[in-house]
């Protein structure tokens, strides 16, 4: 479970985010619309702390990520991200990216690392592609990559931002199913996307951020069918 | 003739110890640089700033010199010091100051976006900059070692002033017997350029290797 309470950041004189205050429940899909510069990623970012709030709570399960006292580290092995532009790692084999951080991190040995690498390959279509280097893959297949690299740290929660934003749209149903059978297997989500098609099916909850607030949030129906504020409505007419 | 020789192979030695010793300082100096811990960012700055805003010649005769020197009115006693070691001090530990400054461009060139997928995996600092950002940075970073290293070849001609025997200094010393300024001179410059030549040559060629091998971009 993820509560976040009163939470602000700013980026010198810029508030970006300015009070977002949400409870989200294990296994629940919540969905982050708004338009461009809302800070739906820096809200994100705030999560596994790649910002520093600047002020406000955050309480990942047990962790308080907000604390000073917490280690760092230890909640980002517990709270998975995946990027838009992938961020794979171009000097290691698709094999290499996925193991390296549960054998560093979680000190698994590597035979432990490949076996959980190769049954994330074979679940995401990606077996075979192991030993090559991720420039010599498409960009739907490196995304898928850096879903498992992400998984192999069995995390608590996962972290998307835009994760579809710089596929060709060929490759985007393809990055969808795998988040969507990670759904439905229960992972607890958090996911920025402008694919209201996977919000409407796999989302509980969409979020609609503007100028750095929550305005509104409901289910996917609620929001999509029935949003009460203008600004919503006219930020899904433009992008429905 | 095969004097020179022997002074080129001198200054190719020197050049090569002094700028892998420089290249261990650097990797060093250069991570510091980009540390959190503001101390130990402040002191690699001074050391860059210091050994790049000096004359590498007043740099060798501080060592040389200047510090056996400080070292008898300390001691009162007399600790020559070797010029070759000395010569080399000098030049590694300037060579140390450039390429920590290449390091932290390797390092900086490498885009954000690694780093924060490192970290938020939960890997240290540490390892992100060991098993991430060096690795890919090391290979932007060879071939301004490359002119590094021809550089520092061309500098080591200053160490003749204290009378190390490299190519310059041993030209000099066949001039002193002949008195053929000019001929010997001018051969001297010849097999610097020839071996400054040479070493680019290499470097293109190993950039092109790396072009091949990096799948990076
Ligand atoms: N590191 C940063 N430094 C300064 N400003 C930033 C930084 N990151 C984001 N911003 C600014 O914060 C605002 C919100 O950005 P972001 O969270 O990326 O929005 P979104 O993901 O909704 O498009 C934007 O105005 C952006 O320019
Ligand atoms: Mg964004």
């Amino acid at each position: 479970m993820i509560v976040v309470t009163d939470l602000y950041k700013s980026f010198g004189k810029l508030e970006v985010l300015k009070g977002i205050t949400t409870r989200i429940k294990e296994k629940e899909v919540v969905v982050v619309i708004g338009p461009s510069g809302s800070g739906k990623s820096t809200f994100l970012r705030c999560l596994n702390l790649l910002e520093q709030p600047t002020a406000g709570k955050i309480v990942i399960d047990h962790f308080a990520v907000t604390d000073p006292q917490t280690n760092i580290n230890k909640l980002r092995a517990e709270v998975g991200m995946v990027f838009q532009h992938f961020n794979l790692f171009p000097h290691k084999t698709v094999l290499e990216n996925i193991v390296l951080a549960p054998m560093k991190v979680r000190g698994l040995s590597r035979e432990e690392a490949e076996e959980r690498a190769y049954s994330l390959l074979h679940k995401i279509g990606l077996a075979e592609k192991a030993a090559v280097y991720p420039s010599s893959l498409s960009g739907g297949q490196q995304q898928r990559a850096a879903i498992a690299r992400a998984l192999a740290m069995q995390p608590r929660v996962m972290l998307f931002d835009e994760p579809t934003s710089a596929l060709d749209p060929e490759m985007v149903g393809e990055v969808l199913t795998v988040m969507q059978d990670l759904a439905e297997e229960g992972m607890t989500m958090v996911v920025v996307t402008h694919e209201m098609g996977f919000a409407r099916e796999v989302g509980d909850r969409v979020l609609f951020m503007d100028e750095g607030q929550i305005l509104e949030e409901g289910s996917p129906e609620s929001i999509f069918q029935n949003a009460q504020h203008e600004r919503t409505r006219v930020f899904l007419s433009k992008i429905l | 003739m095969p004097l020179l020789l022997v002074g080129a192979v001198t200054t190719i030695w020197i050049t090569a110890i002094a700028v892998s010793v420089g290249v261990l300082i650097g990797l060093v100096v250069g991570v510091a640089r980009l540390s959190e811990n503001v101390l130990i960012r402040g002191l690699s700055r001074i050391y860059i700033d210091c050994i790049r805003g000096t004359p590498l010649l007043v740099q060798i005769l501080i060592i040389y010199l200047g510090i056996p020197n400080l070292l008898f009115v300390i001691t009162k006693q007399q600790m020559p010091i070797n010029v070759y070691v000395a010569g080399i001090t000098a030049c590694a530990i300037n060579s140390g100051a450039y390429v920590a400054e290449i390091v932290r461009a390797g390092i900086q060139s490498i885009d954000r976006g690694q780093s924060e997928a490192a970290r938020s995996l939960g890997m240290t600092r540490a390892q992100t900059m060991r098993y991430i950002i060096l690795p890919q940075a090391l290979k932007r970073i060879i071939p301004p070692l490359g002119n590094e290293f021809i550089a520092m070849l061309k500098d080591t001609s200053l160490l003749s002033v204290i009378g190390v025997e490299e190519l310059t200094r041993k030209g000099q010393l066949y001039i002193a017997v002949t008195f053929a300024s000019f001929p010997v001179y001018l051969g001297i410059l010849l097999m610097y350029l020839a071996m400054t030549l040479s070493i680019s040559r290499l470097i293109t060629l190993a950039e092109r290797r790396l072009a091949v091998s990096d799948r990076s971009d």
